[in-house]
């Protein structure tokens, strides 16, 4: 039996752990070998069956790779990653290798998920037990998978997308993000191991939020996911990444790619909640988490918003981005990142105006604690085409404690005279008067921190789908925890 | 029976001696005013009581209920009974006036072994406490103090007050910033609050507000020491001849 859940070993354990299994080419083995090279991208294109333009994509994609260098200009420091000492293909674990119960969970991650209230069917599945160990989950899946097929709506790993809709992926995939982007962006086109398609048809209002059927079945990401949404003309669709509850999970560095499409009228609202193993207290262990995220609003009209709550991961760099091409369309982020122990994020997210009349408004709450180092990174850009373009941008920092850091580092380009832009900053501490007035009132130190953390990231919270606002509040108090005396 | 008892109590902040030596004893159901001039130690009182960080006892001991508060956090204190109504009341953005009270009131009903209050019955709670100090609905759902008046905010501090029942409540100069209306109201509502099971100590420059709440006992302080004691005559004296009689000049705090 495997130990309990441990929340994440790190690379290199999951590495050694695997050694044994060696260099292995066969078709049907569970393990690509170690390192990097065009064989694997052959053997992990060919362990899905994938069509041979897709292929060629990925080849041409790892070629370009091969010619880049790993981007060191954010605010995060870490130790080289060496990209031929790992693999990059490992199918599912079988059950077998899973807890079989709640019972052999470590105590410690269910303490986690009472604290954030998650029912015990939930907990089961975000610890990785065993699925037919699950009750009822699996029957859920079904019934709302039934209602997406009766709205048109196209929902599934991607993998699946390439065999039943492969003229949509070939249409979209990489067309916002294209293989030569950046560094990640590039390392996932080539080995992208999964991920989701949502393609939600003309004039569909997506029945659900996809969170909810989203949380029940993604007990496990995958290491480089590619996410592809696409929201055909007048449709709406709301879609939620991740849980509140901390992840199991294997891998040390991620490097997805999510691409959203917003066609004519179109709105797609994408909330994220980042709860990845933010490494020990002294800075161990811990996720790299190096994502590239953007979505085009290519009709008039259209919308895309951006909600992200990241509270985990050791390091992360990631900048949700909105290109405006169509006229009138709006690019929204709102987000809250928050970073304790030794933490660190260096996220924001650029709005390029290239359509008339558009607009864009940028929420950002940076939290540091401990000797969390915190950056918000921003790109405002108006082209010359961009007639009244407008945005407005607000970055708070709040501060607890003495050894942390907030920097805020935004850039405007603007070639259109009638832009209007708006920045508004401020840095602040939890002050000892707030504190001692909770504690006064009968909350304790972590109540007092948690209560006052959520009203300063209040704006952003209340962007979440409702049931996930609730447990991200709750997730900022557990992250918090021990940061004050 | 005695629900404080502060002996000798010397306290510094920042290593600056600001109380030398205070006594008082406080028996349930009793309302002591306490007066001074400026920079007398009014407030330092107050904190030390209620155990904000940075005030260091350096002799003395205050007994709240025979136990030993000074080993004690400031929300064990608060659970135990012991409430500030703050003379400068904190705004703590984005958090509404009424989550704010449901987290305090079920934080201090847990601490007093009582059942925490569902949302429902919260809510019906707060109605009933917010009609005696005629709180305004909105003002419930605001951000706790956030752009609140002054008169306003040192409303919320009686209707907090109201709703955690506390057993002993420090007003510090609950009644400036005050309309006379406000004043009313507020102090009609303190009154309301008054029991056999609650004392009171009323922080303040003003007979005015004395003339509202009537005080059992009033204590002059000045530089850190009371320097005259007596009842609610006391304070008209004050009121009549200024701090001079004790020996104050000015009211001005003068250089230890
Ligand atoms: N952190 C500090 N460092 C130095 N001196 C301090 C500090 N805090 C308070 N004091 C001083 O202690 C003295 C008493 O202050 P306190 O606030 O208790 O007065 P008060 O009687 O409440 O006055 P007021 O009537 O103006 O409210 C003042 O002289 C004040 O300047
Ligand atoms: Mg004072």
């Amino acid at each position: 039996m495997t130990p309990p859940a441990e929340t994440a070993p790190i690379f290199e354990e999951a590495a050694k752990r695997e050694y044994e299994y060696g260099f292995i080419t066969d078709i049907d083995s569970e393990f690509a070998p170690k390192g990097l090279n065009e064989d694997i991208v052959r053997f992990i294109s060919g362990k899905k069956g994938e069509p041979e333009w897709l292929l060629e994509w990925r080849l041409t994609a790892y070629r370009h790779w091969l010619t880049m260098q790993e981007p060191k200009w954010a605010f995060v420091n870490y130790p080289n990653i060496d990209f031929q000492d790992a693999y990059y293909y490992a199918a599912p674990k079988n059950d077998e290798n899973k807890p079989q119960s709640l019972d052999e969970v470590d105590p410690k991650l269910l303490e986690t998920y009472e604290k954030l209230g998650i029912p015990l069917a939930e907990q089961a599945v975000l610890a990785g037990v065993a699925v037919d160990a699950v009750f009822d989950s699996v029957s859920v899946a079904t019934t709302f998978k039934e209602k997406l097929t009766d709205a048109g709506v196209v929902f599934c790993p991607i993998s699946e997308a390439v065999q039943t809709h492969p003229e949509l992926v070939k249409k979209y995939l990489g067309t916002v993000i294209p293989y030569t982007d950046n560094f990640y962006a590039s390392l996932n086109s080539a080995v992208f191991s999964d991920g989701t398609f949502v393609y939600v048809p003309k004039g569909v209002r997506c029945p659900m939020e996809l969170s909810t059927y989203f949380r029940i079945n993604a007990a496990n990401t995958g290491q480089f996911e590619r996410t592809l949404i696409v929201a055909d003309e007048g449709s709406y669709v709301s879609y939620l990444e991740g849980c509140t509850a901390p992840m199991r999970d294997e891998n040390q560095l991620h490097a997805a790619v999510v691409e959203l499409i917003a066609l004519g009228d179109a709105e797609i609202k994408y909330s994220t909640v980042q709860n990845w193993y933010p490494g020990d207290e002294e800075g161990k262990g811990g996720i790299y988490n190096f994502v590239t995220k953007r979505g085009v609003c290519r009709g008039n009209n259209s919308k895309i918003s951006w909600t992200q709550v990241e509270t985990g991961s050791a390091v992360t760099w990631k900048y949700p981005s909105c290109v405006l091409e169509g006229d009138n369309s709006v690019g929204e982020f709102y987000s809250v990142a928050i970073t304790n122990n030794y933490q660190q994020a260096d996220t924001g997210t650029k709005m390029i105006h290239v359509g008339k009349n558009t607009k864009s408004t940028i929420i950002s709450k940076g939290i540091s604690a401990g000797k969390g180092q915190n950056t918000y990174r921003g790109l405002v850009k108006a082209l010359a085409g961009a007639d009244q373009a407008r945005n407005f941008t607000q970055c708070d920092s709040l501060l607890i404690g003495n050894e942390c850091g907030a920097h805020t580092v935004p850039y405007i380009e603007v070639s259109n005279p009638a832009t209007q832009v708006e920045h508004e900053a401020t840095t602040s501490k939890i002050s000892e008067d707030q504190l001692f007035y909770c504690q006064q009132r009968g909350l304790n130190a972590e109540e007092a921190v948690s209560l006052i953390v959520n009203g300063f990231c209040k704006e952003v919270l209340k962007e979440l789908p409702m049931e996930f606002a609730v447990e991200a509040q709750k997730l900022l108090g557990v992250t918090l925890e021990g940061s004050v005396g | 029976m005695t629900l404080l008892s502060v002996k000798d109590l010397h306290v510094s902040v920042d290593g600056k001696q600001i109380l030398n030596g205070i006594n008082l004893e406080i028996g349930e159901g009793e309302i002591h005013a306490v007066m001074g001039p400026n920079g007398s130690g009014k407030s330092t009182l107050s904190y030390v009581l209620s155990g904000r960080e940075g005030y260091t006892v350096t002799k003395g001991e205050i007994l709240f209920k025979g136990e030993n508060v000074l080993e004690m956090e400031p929300n064990e204190r608060a659970g135990a009974g012991i409430y500030l109504a703050f003379q400068y009341p904190v705004e703590i953005p984005g958090v509404s006036n009424l989550t704010f009270l449901k987290t305090a009131v079920n934080a201090v009903r847990n601490a007093r072994g009582q059942e925490e209050l569902d949302a429902i019955n919260f809510l019906k709670y707060a109605r009933e406490k917010g009609q005696i100090l005629e709180m305004k609905d909105e003002l419930l759902k605001r951000p706790v103090n956030v752009g609140f008046s002054g008169g306003e905010k040192k409303r919320n501090e009686i209707f907090q007050m109201a709703m955690l029942e506390p057993t002993l409540a420090i007003l510090d100069e609950t009644d400036s910033g005050l309309d006379i209306d406000a004043l009313r109201i507020v102090s009609e509502g303190v009154n309301k609050l008054r029991s056999t099971e609650r004392s009171m100590i009323v922080i303040t420059h003003y007979q005015r507000l004395l003339d509202h709440i009537v005080p059992d006992f009033v204590h002059v302080l000045a530089q850190g020491k009371f320097v005259a004691e007596g009842g609610k005559e006391l304070a008209l004296e004050l009121e009549k001849d200024g701090y001079a009689k004790f020996g104050i000049e000015d009211g001005a705090p003068q250089a230890a």
